[in-house]
């Protein structure tokens, strides 16, 4: 049963984060996640046809995302083969002796399952934050993702200082609650 | 009713809050807000909650899209929608 409509008009608005995040987290390259992401998006439109509406136009999206980043993975290996290795050791004498420590495992270096559970935490996050409403959440991304001091937001978003830190007390307070429920 | 210059009301408190997950609150407004923390239990299950969120932002290193790089995406977007419709 199709209980699911497709829009494209608003994929760009509702889903570019969610799909950009999900893909950095995987590829490791903000360039390519952006190419993979845009991509995602064309090939959805072409095969608009496709969707039958059992599910989401997001897990749709993810679906086509997901095939996008495997095509991405085996290009890479394909081209291994083909590819010099250059490393550079340190040829400093001074230094020499250092290489060793230098080159060792970090034990506080991030494990595969560290990698795994970041990401699934990154698509909680994602979730919570798409139940906010629109403003709250971009003011929340602009301050708490990308960094932007407050002042910037201000002059961009035409927002007093005091109505900034409302917002993101409203969204913060939303999100500790919906994460509550899902991960905590 | 006049401020008090060292006693906050909890609101105030969370306001403190905030402003310190993102490096933004004065000393002054931290020792007001230790303070308040130190008998309020609801500035501290707000505290509490707070920095957990902030805990798991930094932990899961959640990224999105800047606004160029946003208006890139949706200009190009726009182009390819415009042929289909």
């Amino acid at each position: 049963m199709a209980d699911h409509k497709i829009d494209p008009n608003n994929w760009i608005n509702l889903y570019s984060d969610y799909l950009f995040n999900y893909t950095i987290s995987r590829v490791n390259d903000r360039e390519m996640a952006q190419d993979l992401v845009s991509e995602t998006f064309l090939a959805g439109l072409k095969s608009m046809a496709n969707f039958k509406g059992e599910a989401s136009e997001r897990t749709w999206l993810i679906s086509i995302l997901k095939r996008k980043i495997i095509d991405y993975y085996r290009k890479i290996n394909s081209n291994k083969g083909k590819a010099e290795v250059r490393m550079s050791y340190n040829s400093d004498s001074e230094a020499e002796g250092d290489w060793l420590e230098e080159r060792v495992a970090d034990p506080f270096d991030k494990t595969a399952e560290d990698t795994i559970e970041n990401s699934e935490l990154g698509d909680a996050i994602y979730d919570c934050m798409g139940k906010l409403p629109e403003k709250q959440a971009e003011v929340f991304k602009m301050k708490t993702i990308l960094g932007y001091d407050t002042e910037t937001i201000c002059n961009e978003l035409e927002i007093t200082a005091s109505n900034l830190w409302v917002i993101i007390h409203r969204a913060r307070t939303a999100l500790a609650d919906c994460m509550e429920k899902n991960w905590f | 009713m006049k401020k008090s210059f060292l006693f906050i009301s909890c609101e105030e408190a969370q306001h403190i809050c905030d402003k310190r997950q993102y490096g933004e609150a004065t000393g002054w407004e931290r020792v007001k807000l230790g303070l308040r923390l130190s008998w309020c239990r609801i500035t501290q299950a707000y505290v509490t909650r707070n920095n957990k969120l902030t805990e798991i932002m930094n932990k899961a290193e959640v990224d999105c899209l800047n606004n160029n790089e946003r208006n890139k995406l949706k200009e190009d977007f726009e182009k390819e929608l415009a042929k289909h419709q």
